[in-house]
C-alpha cells in the first residue's frame, strides 16, 4: 500500500487518543450500536442464511484457487465487450497508469465513485501531483475529503462526523471546492444531504472521467458490478466520456450465476437492507449508453503475497460490508483510525499487515488490535476466521518465519527486542485492558461458534509470558478477566 | 517482463500448494424464499416497494393513461423523458412535453426535464426491485437518473419474479442493468437513511396488469 498514513503511530497510541475524545466515542457507539441491531433483522429475514453465507465462502475460495484462469479469462471478456485492460503490480504503477489515461483524454478533473482500492493506492494524491483533481461524490467521501479528513469505516466512511460537524464543514469548505453550501444550512441529515446534491450536480453534468472500484467482475462476460445507495455511482459509470475502473485482482468470481449469492449477503451485512437502491452492471462499452471508452486496471497491490499465505490468504474472500467493523468492541472504542490504513476494524488488522507487510510498527501491532473474542468471524458473509489470521500473524509477528513479499519468499526475523515487538505488547495490553467493551462483545457471538480462541501458539505464549503483558486467555476472556480481576472495574 | 506476466506468474506460484478443483460448487441456498402464487407475489413485490419509499399504484390496461396523465400533474411536471420504445397509448393522458432521449441529448438537458416514464425489464419481490436493461421501452441509462421524478411501469404478473437468482436468470450480462430499489437514499449522516440524494428523489412504480 501506497504511504496514505505514513508516521502512523501504532495502534495503541491512536487509540488511547481516540478512547479520550467523548463525542467521537459517543458518535461511534451510536451508529455501531444502530448497524448491528438491523443487520441482524435483515440477516434473521432469510432463512438459508448459513447456506449462502457456506456458497459465497466456497465460490470465493474456488475462484482464488483458480485465480490465475480466471483473470485471463476476465481480460478477455473485457476486451471482447470493447474495454481495455491493464495491469499493475502496485500502487505505483496503477496510479501511473490511471494518471496517463486521464491525461490521454485532455481533461484535468475527474469524478470519483467511492472505492477502497483507489484509497488504498492514494490515487486521489497521485493525480493531483499531476495536475488532476479528483472529486469524490459519494457524501461521506465528500464530507472526509472537504474536512480534509481520513476514512474512518469501510461503509460510512464519515462515521466519526456527527450532524453538527457535517454542517460546519459544509459550511465552510463547499465554497472552496465548488458550488456553496446554501445559505442557512441546519443540521437535519435531509438538507445535508440535498447540500451535497447541489453541490455535485454541476460536477457530474460536465465530468468527462469517472473513476470507480467495483464490487465483484464476472470472469465468464467481463460484467463489472458497483452495489451503492446514492447514485453517485450511476452519475460516474454512465454520464462521463471515458470510465476508469481500478480494481483489486480478488474481485473476480466465475459466473454471473455467482452474483446471486453475494447480492443477497451483500446488502443485508453492510447497510442491514433487503436490496441497496442502486446496483449498476456493465459489460465493456454499450453503443450509444454510457461510456465510449472503458479501462478496467487490475490491481496487485500485495494481494498476491497474500495469496501466498496459506492462513492468511482467506482475508482475500472478503467483500467489503463492514459487518466486522460494526461488531468489533475494539473498534467500537478506538475507531476507525487508529488502525492507520484504508482498512480499518477486524478485516483492516488482517488484511493491512498481509498487504502491506509487518515492518512498520503499526503493521506489526496491528494482528494485536483484538481480544479475539471472535464476534467478526460469527457475522462475516463469507465466514473468514479473522481470529485464526490474527493468531497466525501474531506468530508471524514474535517468532518471524517465512513470508512473501512482492512476490519473493523472504524470512522475517522475529521481532523481539525491536520497536515492533513493543508497539504489538502495548496494543494487546490495549486491548485487554478494555474489557467493558468485550464483554459487550462476546455476548453478540454466539455460543455455537465453531472457533474459539483458547491459547496463543506456543512460542507466543513463552513470548507473552516473559514480559510485562497479560497472560493471554486459556479460558475465554470474560471468563478469565472475571476470575482476575473480580469484574471491578467492569462498566469502563 | 511486463506486468501482467508477472501478476499471473505470482499468482501460480502463491498457489504452489493448492491443488486444482474443479469439482461444482455447492449450492444449498433456496432459489426462493417461500411458495407463492402469482397474486401473493405480486402483493409482496408491493409491500416491499412501500417499504423502502417507492410509491406504489396498481391499475388495469385501460386505466393506465389516466393514471400517468394524474401522476405527472400531481408532481407538476412541464416535460417527460420518453424512452425510444415506450408504448405512445401510456402517455395519452397527459399535456406534458414529451423529450425524445436522443443519443446527442447532453446531461444537461436531460437535467432540465422533469419526469421520466419507462418499463423495466424485469422486478425482484423479495427484494422490492426493479430492474432496467437499456430496453427500448426503458432507455439509456442516464435518463432514468438525472430527473427527479421516475415513474416506471412493471407489467404483473409476468415480470415479477420471486428472488435475486430467479432475476439474474432472466437478464443477459452484456446489456447493462440498473436495479432499483426505491429512491436514492444515503445513511452517511449518523446512519440515518435520507431519500433522495443523487438519483430520482420520487420513484412511482405503476404495477400494471
Ligand atoms: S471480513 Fe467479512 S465481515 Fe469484514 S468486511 Fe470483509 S466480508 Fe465483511
Amino acid at each position: 500500500m501506497s504511504g496514505t498514513f505514513v508516521g502512523m503511530p501504532a495502534f495503541p497510541e491512536a487509540a488511547r487518543d481516540a478512547v479520550r475524545d467523548t463525542t467521537l466515542r459517543g458518535t461511534l457507539r451510536h451508529a455501531t450500536h444502530t448497524i448491528r441491531a438491523k443487520r441482524a433483522k435483515a440477516v434473521a429475514e432469510v432463512s438459508d442464511w448459513a447456506a449462502l453465507r457456506e456458497a459465497g465462502k466456497r465460490i470465493k475460495d474456488h475462484t482464488l484457487r483458480h485465480l490465475d484462469r480466471y483473470l485471463e479469462q476476465l481480460e478477455a471478456a473485457v476486451t471482447a465487450a470493447g474495454g481495455t485492460v491493464h495491469w499493475a503490480a502496485d500502487a505505483d504503477e496503477a496510479n501511473r497508469i490511471v494518471a496517463r489515461l486521464v491525461q490521454e483524454t485532455g481533461e484535468s478533473e475527474v469524478v470519483k465513485v467511492k472505492s477502497m482500492a483507489t484509497q488504498e493506492i492514494g490515487l486521489n494524491e497521485a493525480l493531483e501531483a499531476e495536475g488532476i483533481r479528483a472529486y469524490e461524490t459519494d457524501l461521506a467521501e465528500l464530507i472526509v475529503q472537504l474536512g480534509e479528513d481520513r476514512p474512518s469505516h469501510i461503509l460510512v466512511p464519515a462515521i466519526h462526523r456527527n450532524r453538527g460537524e457535517i454542517r460546519d464543514i459544509f459550511r465552510s469548505e463547499m465554497g472552496r471546492w465548488g458550488r456553496p453550501a446554501p445559505e442557512g444550512l441546519t443540521d437535519t441529515p435531509a438538507e445535508l444531504a440535498e447540500a451535497a446534491r447541489l453541490h455535485l450536480r454541476e460536477k457530474f453534468l460536465r465530468a468527462g472521467v469517472g473513476v470507480s472500484g467495483a464490487n465483484f467482475m464476472v470472469a465468464e462476460t467481463g460484467t463489472l458490478v458497483v452495489v451503492e445507495s446514492e447514485g453517485n455511482g450511476r452519475m460516474c459509470l454512465t454520464l462521463p466520456e471515458t470510465l476508469i475502473s481500478v480494481v483489486g485482482i480478488e474481485k473476480v468470481v466465475p459466473s454471473w450465476r455467482d452474483l446471486e449469492v453475494f447480492l443477497q449477503t451483500l446488502p443485508r451485512s453492510s447497510t442491514a437492507e433487503r436490496m441497496n437502491p442502486y446496483t449498476s452492471t456493465w459489460t465493456g462499452t454499450t453503443d450509444g449508453d454510457g461510456p465510449r471508452v472503458f479501462h478496467l486496471v487490475l490491481l496487485d497491490n500485495g494481494r498476491t503475497d497474500t495469496l501466498a499465505d496459506e492462513v492468511g490468504r482467506q482475508a482475500l474472500r472478503c467483500i467489503r460490508c463492514s459487518a466486522c467493523l460494526n461488531v468489533c468492541p475494539v473498534y467500537e472504542r478506538a475507531g476507525g483510525h487508529a488502525y492507520g490504513s484504508v482498512y480499518p476494524g477486524p478485516i483492516g488488522a488482517i488484511l493491512s499487515p498481509q498487504l502491506r507487510g509487518t515492518a512498520s510498527d503499526i503493521d506489526a501491532s496491528l494482528p494485536y488490535a483484538s481480544s479475539l473474542c471472535g464476534a467478526c468471524y460469527e457475522v462475516c458473509p463469507v465466514a473468514i476466521d479473522i481470529p485464526e489470521v490474527l493468531v497466525h500473524l501474531r506468530e508471524r509477528v514474535a517468532q518471524g518465519g517465512p513470508v512473501t513479499r512482492d512476490g519473493n519468499k523472504v524470512v522475517l526475523r522475529p521481532a523481539r527486542g525491536h520497536g515492533a515487538e513493543r508497539a504489538a505488547m502495548r496494543a494487546a495490553r490495549w486491548a485487554f485492558r478494555h474489557p467493558g467493551a468485550l464483554r459487550a462483545g462476546q455476548r453478540l457471538a454466539s455460543r455455537t461458534r465453531r472457533f474459539h480462541p483458547r491459547t496463543l501458539p506456543g512460542p507466543g505464549r513463552a513470548w507473552t509470558g516473559s514480559r510485562d503483558l497479560p497472560p493471554v486467555p486459556a479460558e475465554p476472556f470474560r471468563d478469565w478477566w472475571q476470575r482476575t480481576h473480580g469484574g471491578k472495574d467492569g462498566g469502563r | 517482463m511486463n506486468s501482467r506476466e508477472r501478476i499471473l506468474g505470482r499468482v501460480r506460484r502463491a498457489l504452489a500448494d493448492v491443488p486444482r478443483d474443479d469439482s461444482p460448487i455447492e449450492r444449498g441456498y433456496l432459489r426462493r424464499h417461500g411458495e407463492r402464487t402469482a397474486e401473493e407475489t405480486v402483493a409482496l413485490l408491493a409491500e416491499n416497494l412501500a417499504d423502502y419509499r417507492a410509491l406504489v399504484h396498481r391499475c388495469a390496461p385501460d386505466e393506465l393513461p389516466s393514471l400517468i396523465g394524474r401522476l405527472l400533474t400531481e408532481r407538476g411536471s412541464a416535460s417527460v423523458l420518453v424512452p425510444p420504445g415506450l408504448d405512445a397509448s401510456w402517455l395519452a393522458g397527459t399535456d406534458a412535453a414529451r423529450v425524445a432521449d436522443r443519443a446527442g441529448s447532453t446531461a444537461h438537458e436531460l437535467d432540465r426535464v422533469d419526469s421520466v416514464v419507462t418499463g423495466c425489464a424485469v422486478a425482484v419481490a423479495e427484494t422490492g426491485t426493479v430492474v432496467l436493461d437499456g430496453s427500448p421501452d426503458q432507455g439509456r441509462r442516464r435518463i432514468t437518473l438525472v430527473p427527479d421524478h421516475h415513474i416506471c411501469v412493471v407489467r404483473v404478473p409476468d415480470q415479477v419474479v420471486s428472488s435475486v437468482p430467479e432475476a439474474l436468470e432472466r437478464l443477459d450480462p452484456l446489456r447493462p442493468s440498473t436495479w432499483i430499489s426505491g429512491p436514492s437514499a444515503t445513511s452517511d449522516i449518523e446512519l440515518d437513511r435520507v431519500e433522495g440524494v443523487h438519483g430520482p428523489r420520487t420513484l412511482e412504480v405503476v404495477l400494471l396488469g
